[in-house]
């Protein structure tokens, strides 16, 4: 019996290349789309950008982290303060211009820059099809995308925190306690939390937006919409259609700032704001307008303390599940709408 | 164990179906692609070449019946199918900025192949291919023609067992073509490759293909070999070509001479000075007598006669004869 059998190959064998796991698709894609921004025109223009944010400290901030830390006296944490600090009563459209809101205005914009075209790029060029009919799950092609992405931006991210610290270490002398450096370190996780909810949204647009134009106009507009029109068009239509009347009792004023607080929430930027100024400045107890008087009497009589890092967490984790669910939905839908797509050269 | 025969061909269609909303573009396709051979899927733009390829690689799910490539479901194990199939698409695309290398080297990690044996491996089919030197330049420099090369090295780099390719040779040069239809042959010749190709280039098609599938509107109107399918449709013509001195400048002379030989349905005249006349002979069983009375005809009027062979139907009238046949002439 054995003599007869021929040596032909199994229709079922494997194949004839080394078979990869199937996992490690995603992260050969990140590879080669890392070195890619590495090498891109827009890891500068974020390095630009990113470092412009180190400007502050060194040169708006250092004044007044100067009598700010002769009025705390080392009470208050004054290394994370260069952070929150800028020149006073100055804001572009009611933004500071601390390093922590310059971060929270660009971060957005960073994501979608990094993202736009992450699929309807390679259809542009053709290898969509080349792509795709490789022995690799198309969700590897997103989530590739969106890794390297998240670590260039992280990484030019924490380089630049790392610049800050070392300025305020030799300029100013500011030396970090533990605890502060926790809380930078918390902080800058939220912000690339932040950003990959940016990303997320960016790689959304690349799959649905055949055109990475498109793509890139509807970001952009998104961002100008929520980034920085977002919180002044929302309070200017809820003070028409939801105006607080100062001539009601106080408990039912009360509700309508809660309720116009929680409509400001649905804008990402005051989730990442809120969640920005808990972990930075540890004397902020709370982020939620009180609901009853009574609460609202408590917190006048507060004495004025330091929150521990693990209460400033508890504060802001439900803005950190907010925006975590806004980062799956938009992967979710980006997923669901790339699986099903037929690509055709 | 199974041997050769009894093992199921590589590629199979059962009643393989796709709709785009009211369009069909692809009509209950049965169709048999056998290990080793090379066939031509042929049809216009629009008759469902693409859409049939692109289901065959779980790039598009059918809307009915269903696919076995080398025994896995396109639809369903398409990770499978993708590791032992090379796929060419049409109008191929690379990165610009990155070399052939590189954009090689990219598809060799996606399929799993790393190291010294990934670079072996690109090398063997960058000589395949016959990019030499220009495979370590920006493929944003490169032309159409290099473009289709390098896709098809790009398709051979994971040592696939069935090669796929959509419109192959489209924008490569005449020498071009001629040299990738002869590394096709090679590779299913040594190391027994499948291979489907989709084409609307008819003469390469018959002069490469094993077998060729004729579609139509979403529908496969003929299916076998050449001369199977020139007793099928184009069973009762033949073609004879003949060459003149000094080529068309005795036109009417020659026109006449021609015309009046029996059997001969219609007379070409070339085009220019080199090019053959062409006579169309029915039934094409009066080949022979119809080349004799050429040749007694030249030397009775001084045509200057210089080169005379009969051609066996082209795949060209086949194709037409076929699309006439199912009611669906150009």
């Amino acid at each position: 019996m054995t003599a007869q059998v021929e040596p032909m190959s199994d229709p079922v064998a494997a194949p004839r290349t080394a078979q990869a796991p199937p996992s490690s698709g995603w992260m050969v894609v990140a590879a080669k789309e890392f070195a890619d921004q590495l090498l891109s025109v827009r890891f500068i223009v974020l390095f630009a950008i990113l470092g412009l944010a180190a400007a502050f400290p060194l040169f708006i901030a250092t004044d007044r982290i100067r009598e700010l830390a002769s009025d705390v006296s080392g009470a208050q944490a004054v290394f994370i303060a260069m952070f929150i600090v800028g020149p006073q009563d100055v804001s572009l459209f009611g933004l500071d211009f601390t390093v922590a809101a310059f971060v929270g205005l660009t971060a957005p914009l960073l994501g979608i820059a990094f993202a736009f075209d992450a699929v309807n790029g390679e259809r542009a060029q053709g290898t969509l099809p080349r792509l795709v009919s490789q022995p690799i799950h198309r969700d590897a092609v997103i989530n590739g995308k969106f890794a390297s992405a998240l670590v260039t931006i992280a990484l030019v991210l924490v380089s630049v925190i790392l610049m800050i610290s070392g300025f305020g270490l030799l300029r100013l002398g500011v030396v970090p306690t533990g605890n502060e450096v926790l809380r930078l370190i918390v902080w800058v996780a939220i912000t690339i939390l932040y950003v990959a909810m940016w990303l997320a949204f960016g790689t959304l647009l690349s799959v649905v937006f055949k055109r990475a134009a498109t793509a890139a106009l509807v970001g952009f507009g998104v961002w100008l919409l929520v980034a920085l029109f977002g919180r002044f068009l929302l309070n200017l239509v809820l003070a028409i259609v939801y105006p607080i009347d100062t001539t009601l009792p106080a408990a039912e004023q009360l509700a309508g700032y809660q309720a116009h607080a929680f409509l400001n929430r649905l804008l990402p930027p005051t989730l990442y704001t809120e969640a920005s100024t808990v972990l930075l400045n540890p004397s902020v107890t709370q982020t939620s307008v009180p609901a009853t008087l009574g609460q609202l009497d408590q917190a006048q009589q507060q004495i004025p303390t330091l929150l521990s890092l693990d209460q400033s967490l508890l504060l802001v984790w439900p803005h950190v599940v907010a925006m975590v669910f806004v980062t799956v939905a938009c992967f979710a839908y980006a997923y669901i709408r790339f699986m099903r797509e037929e690509v055709r050269a | 164990m199974t041997n050769g025969a009894d093992q199921p061909a590589p590629i199979v269609t059962r009643g393989l179906t796709k709709h785009y909303g009211e369009l069909t573009a692809v009509d209950a396709l049965d169709l048999e692609v056998q290990r080793g051979e090379i066939f031509g899927l042929l049809g216009q733009n629009g008759a469902g070449k693409t859409t049939t390829i692109l289901m065959l690689l779980g790039l598009t799910e059918p809307t009915d019946g269903s696919a076995r490539v080398l025994g896995f479901d396109p639809a369903h194990d398409a990770l499978q199918v993708k590791r032992r199939v090379g796929y060419l698409p049409d109008a191929v695309g690379f990165y610009t900025e990155m070399t052939g290398r590189e954009n090689l080297r990219y598809t060799a990690r996606l399929n799993g192949l790393r190291g010294e044996e990934a670079e072996e491996q690109i090398q063997a089919v960058t000589d395949a291919v016959e990019l030499g030197d220009r495979i370590d330049t920006p493929t944003g420099t490169y032309s159409r023609g290099m473009l289709q090369r390098l896709g098809i090295a790009d398709a051979l780099v994971k040592d696939p067992e069935i090669l796929i390719l959509d419109e192959p040779t489209t924008a490569i040069d005449p020498i071009g073509v001629v040299g990738i239809l002869g590394l096709l042959r090679d590779l299913v010749d040594d190391r027994g490759v499948t291979i489907l190709l989709s084409s609307h280039l008819l003469v390469q098609v018959q002069s490469v293909c094993d077998r060729v599938g004729i579609f139509a509107a979403g529908k496969l109107i003929g299916l076998g070999t050449v001369p199977e399918l020139a007793s099928e449709f184009g069973a009762d013509r033949a073609r004879v070509e003949v060459w003149f001195e000094g080529g068309t400048a005795a036109d009417a002379k020659i026109r006449g001479s021609l015309g009046a030989i029996s059997n001969v349905t219609a007379v070409a005249p070339a085009a220019t000075p080199g090019e053959p006349w062409i006579l169309t002979v029915e039934p094409a069983t009066a080949d022979r007598t119809v080349r004799e009375a050429v040749l007694a005809a030249a030397a009775r009027d001084g045509l200057g006669l210089t080169a005379i062979r009969s051609v066996s139907a082209s795949l060209d009238e086949i194709y037409r004869s076929a699309l006439h046949g199912a009611g669906l002439a150009a």
